[in-house]
C-alpha cells in the first residue's frame, strides 16, 4: 500500500498558547511537500505536534498514516509507525554512542528476537556514513556531542536513511549548512525519494529547493497554512519575499504565539 | 572463636602486630598510631553527620589461606577476577594477602609486588620512606586507626623507566564480617616509569549482623616524568562501610589518572586526592557512584597545586535512586607560586528519586593570580528533551531511559584499562540501576 498521510483540522498549544490554528495537509506516498514560511509562524510547531512532543498539546483535529490514528500514538509508536521528523535542534546526550543510539532505534523497529546482526548493521551504517561524507570517526562519537551544526544535520539525515521511515519531516534541515554539505543532504534526501515515501520538508529559505525539487509548496503564517501551490511558487518567494503574500491577505504581523 | 574487638587502643595494635612478628618498629609504630586514634576525632565530612555509623568496631585478625596458584583461590575470588591470564596479580582475603603473582621478566627489571606486610619486612627503607607520608595518622581517628591496624596491603615498586603494559591487578575481598579488613596500596612509580593498576574491593558476607569496616588508603608516588593509571571499582555488600583515602603525590611533569567507580552498596566516605607538587604535574580524576537504598556517601575530590604550570581535572557523577544520600565535594586549591596552574572540576548529580539527594558542592580555594579554575555542577533529572528525541526513533521510553542513564557513567566506564573489568563494571550498573 502506498503512503497515505493525513492531517485534518489539527491545531496545538504550548503552555496554553494556541499555535496551530487548523492545519490542514494531505501527503501521499512520493510526493515532496515543501512549508515555507518566515520565523515565527508555527513551522516547527507543526512538526513536534506531528511527532508527538510532551509539550505541544494537541486540541483538535486528527493525523492519520495509511488509516491509523497518530495521535492516539506514543512518540516512539510513531516513529515504529513509519514517522520520522530531523529536528532543527536535535539533542546532544553523552555516553550514548552514534552506533549504540542507531542500532538500538533499528533493533526497536525489528522487535525482539529479530535483531539485526551487529556486522551487517555496522556495514549498513558505515556505507550510509561513505554516502553522506562523515568522518568514520562519528561513528563511536557520544550522540551529538561536540558536533558542529552542519554535522548535526548530516547525522539526522543518516538516521533517516537507516531507518527508512514511511513519511519523513525535515524541520530547518539547510540551516547551518554550506552549500557543499547541503548538497550532500539534498543528494541523501533525494536517494530516497520513492513511491512509498512522502516527505515534508520545512524551510525558510528556498535555496534547499534548488536541489529538492518539491511537488507542492504551503505558505505557513500566524499558525495556518495561507496559501499553496507548485515549486513556481517558491521560486517567487525567493524573488520577492513574503510581503506580497501578507498584503494579499491582509496580514500584517505573520508570527504567533508572541503576544 | 573469639568476638571482634570492640576496644581498642594502644595495646591492642600492639598485640595484633606482635602476634604477627612484625618487626620492632613496626610494632611501635602501630602502637603510636594506636594511641592517637583514642585521642582525635573522626573526620567530619561536608553535610553529612557520622553518628550513626558504627565506626568503632574493628574486627580481629582472620587471615586468609595462603594459596600458591589462582586456581587453588576459592571459587568467589576466582569469579571475580576479570582477566585470568598471566598477568601481574596480587590478592587479599580477608586480613592476609593470599596470592601474588609477577612474571620473572617484570621482577628481572626491578619491579616488586608484594603485600604490604611484607614490604614492611623485606623493603624497610621504601615503606619507612612512603607509608603514611602524605596520608597522614594525624589526619583523623579513622587515619589513625587504619596506621594502627593496616593489614594485607599492596606494595608496588616500580623502577625508573619501566614502562609496563597489561594493567597490574589487585583484588581486595572480604567474605567475613567480623575480619579486620584494612588494606593500604602503597605504588612508588620512580622517574619516567609508565604502568596502570587496577583495584578491585569487594565482599560476600551473607547473613551478618556484624559491621565490615573497610579502612583502607591508597598511597601513590609518582616521580618525574612517571605516568600512572590508577583504577579502581568497590562494590561491596551494604553492610559493609567503605572508607577509602586516596592520595598521590606527583613530581616534575608526572601525570595520574584517577578512573573510580564507587558502587558500594552501604556507606562510604572515599576522598580522591592529588597533590601537584612538581612543575608540570597532571591530574585527571574521574569517578562515578550509584546511590541506592538508604545509603550514605560522602565522595570528595581534591586536586592541590604547588608546581608551576600544573594541571587538574576532575570529574564526579552520580546516579541517586530510592532514598540513598550523596554528598559530593570537590576542592581545587591552588597555592601561591603556582603559577599557570589550571583547575577545573565538574560536579554532576542524575536524582532518579523525588526522596534521593544529592548535593554538590565545588570548592576553589585560589593564592595565586596568574592561573586558571573553573567549575561545574549540576543536580539534575534524565532530560525530557533527550528522552522525546531517542522516543522519537522508536527507542521505547524505558530503553531511553536505560540509554541516557548508563550513557552519563560512561565517560568513566569507558576508561576502564582493563575489558574483563569494563564488563564487569558493567553488570554491576545494570543491577544497580536495574
Ligand atoms: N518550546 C516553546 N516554548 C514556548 N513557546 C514556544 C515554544 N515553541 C514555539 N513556541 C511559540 O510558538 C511560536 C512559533 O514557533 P515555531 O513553531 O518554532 O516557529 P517557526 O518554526 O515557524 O519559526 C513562537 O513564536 C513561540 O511563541
Ligand atoms: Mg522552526
Amino acid at each position: 500500500m502506498s503512503t497515505q498521510f493525513e492531517i485534518q483540522g489539527l491545531k496545538s498549544s504550548i503552555e496554553g498558547k494556541e499555535i496551530l490554528k487548523g492545519i490542514d495537509l494531505q501527503i501521499k506516498g512520493g510526493e515532496v511537500h515543501a512549508i515555507m514560511g518566515p520565523n515565527g509562524t508555527g513551522k516547527s510547531t507543526l512538526a513536534s505536534a506531528l511527532m508527538g512532543h510532551p509539550k505541544y498539546e494537541v486540541t483538535d483535529g486528527s493525523v492519520t498514516l495509511n488509516g491509523e490514528d497518530v495521535l492516539e500514538m506514543g512518540v516512539d509508536e510513531r516513529a515504529r509507525a513509519g514517522l520520522f521528523l530531523a529536528m532543527q535542534y536535535p539533542s546532544e546526550i553523552t555516553g550514548v554512542t552514534n552506533a549504540d543510539f542507531l542500532r538500538s532505534a533499528i533493533n526497536a523497529r525489528r522487535g525482539e528476537g529479530n535483531e539485526i546482526s551487529l556486522i551487517k548493521f555496522v556495514r549498513q551504517m558505515e556505507g550510509k556514513m561513505k554516502e553522506l561524507e562523515m568522518n568514520p570517526e562519528f561513528m563511536h562519537r557520544y550522540l551529538n556531542e561536540g558536533f558542529s551544526g552542519g554535522e548535526k544535520k548530516r547525522n539526522e539525515i543518516l538516521q533517516m536513511m537507516l531507518l527508512e521511515p514511511k513519511l519523513v519531516i525535515l524541520d530547518e534541515i539547510d540551516s547551518g549548512l554550506d552549500i557543499d554539505a547541503l548538497r550532500i543532504v539534498a543528494e541523501g534526501v533525494n536517494a530516497m525519494r520513492s513511491e512509498d515515501r512522502g516527505f515534508l520538508i520545512i524551510t525558510h529559505y528556498q535555496r534547499l529547493l534548488n536541489y529538492i525539487t518539491p511537488d507542492f509548496v504551503h505558505v505557513m503564517m500566524q499558525g495556518r497554512i495561507v496559501k499553496s501551490g507548485g515549486p513556481e511558487l517558491a521560486h517567487r518567494l525567493e524573488a520577492e519575499g513574503y510581503d506580497w503574500v501578507k498584503e494579499e491577505l491582509g496580514i500584517v504581523d505573520e508570527t504567533v504565539g508572541q503576544a | 572463636m573469639s568476638t571482634p574487638t570492640t576496644s581498642f587502643g594502644r595495646e591492642a595494635a600492639a598485640a595484633i602486630s606482635r602476634s604477627k612478628n612484625e618487626p620492632a618498629w613496626l610494632v611501635a609504630s602501630r602502637e603510636e598510631a594506636g594511641q592517637l586514634a583514642t585521642e582525635i576525632n573522626l573526620p567530619k565530612p561536608e553535610k553529612l553527620p557520622l553518628t550513626r555509623w558504627t565506626l568503632d568496631q574493628y574486627g580481629t585478625n582472620r587471615p586468609g589461606q595462603n594459596v600458591s596458584s589462582i586456581s587453588d583461590l576459592p571459587a568467589v575470588i576466582t569469579a571475580l577476577l576479570p582477566e585470568q591470564s598471566g598477568g601481574a596479580l596480587i590478592v587479599q582475603h580477608n586480613s592476609s594477602v593470599v596470592f601474588t603473582q609477577l612474571s620473572e621478566e617484570l621482577k628481572a627489571q626491578g619491579v616488586i609486588l608484594t603485600s604490604l606486610e611484607d614490604a614492611a619486612r623485606n623493603h624497610e627503607e621504601l615503606f619507612r620512606k612512603y607509608f603514611m607520608t602524605d596520608y597522614a595518622k594525624e589526619e583523623h581517628k579513622l587515619a589513625a586507626v587504619h596506621a594502627a591496624l593496616w593489614n594485607g596491603g599492596v606494595f608496588l615498586y616500580v623502577p625508573r623507566n619501566v614502562v609496563i603494559d597489561a594493567p597490574i591487578q589487585a583484588l581486595l575481598f572480604a567474605d567475613d564480617a567480623e575480619a579486620t579488613f584494612m588494606p593500604h596500596v602503597l605504588v612508588v612509580a620512580e622517574t619516567n616509569s609508565r604502568f596502570s593498576f587496577v583495584e578491585q574491593v569487594a565482599s560476600n558476607l551473607g547473613e551478618t549482623s556484624a559491621t565490615l569496616l573497610h579502612n583502607s588508603a591508597v598511597e601513590v608516588f609518582a616521580k618525574a616524568g612517571s605516568f600512572v593509571q590508577y583504577a579502581a571499582v568497590h562494590q561491596l555488600d551494604a553492610s559493609a562501610i567503605d572508607i577509602s583515602y586516596r592520595r598521590a603525590v606527583l613530581d616534575n611533569d608526572a601525570r595520574i589518572e584517577w578512573i573510580i567507580g564507587d558502587l558500594h552498596n552501604g556507606n562510604s566516605i572515599t576522598d580522591t586526592k592529588s597533590v601537584l607538587k612538581g612543575n608540570g604535574s597532571t591530574s585527571d580524576s574521574k569517578i562515578i557512584s550509584i546511590g541506592t537504598g538508604s545509603q550514605r556517601m560522602s565522595l570528595t575530590t581534591q586536586a592541590v597545586h604547588f608546581g608551576r604550570s600544573t594541571e587538574s581535572d576532575m570529574i564526579t557523577r552520580a546516579v541517586m535512586k530510592e532514598e540513598a544520600t550523596a554528598i559530593i565535594n570537590g576542592i581545587t586549591k591552588i597555592e601561591k607560586g603556582a603559577t599557570k596552574a589550571n583547575g577545573q572540576q565538574t560536579e554532576k548529580v542524575l536524582m532518579l528519586s523525588p526522596k534521593a539527594r544529592g548535593d554538590a558542592n565545588p570548592i576553589l580555594l585560589i593564592d595565586e593570580d596568574d592561573v586558571k579554575a573553573g567549575h561545574a555542577a549540576s543536580v539534575g533529572q534524565v532530560n525530557a528533551d533527550q528522552v522525546y528525541y531517542l522516543m522519537s526513533r522508536g527507542i521505547s521510553r524505558k530503553e531511553a531511559e536505560r540509554l541516557i542513564i548508563h550513557g552519563f557513567l560512561d565517560p568513566v566506564v569507558s576508561e576502564i584499562p582493563l575489558e574483563g573489568l569494563r564488563e564487569q563494571l558493567h553488570r554491576i550498573l545494570e543491577r544497580k540501576l536495574g
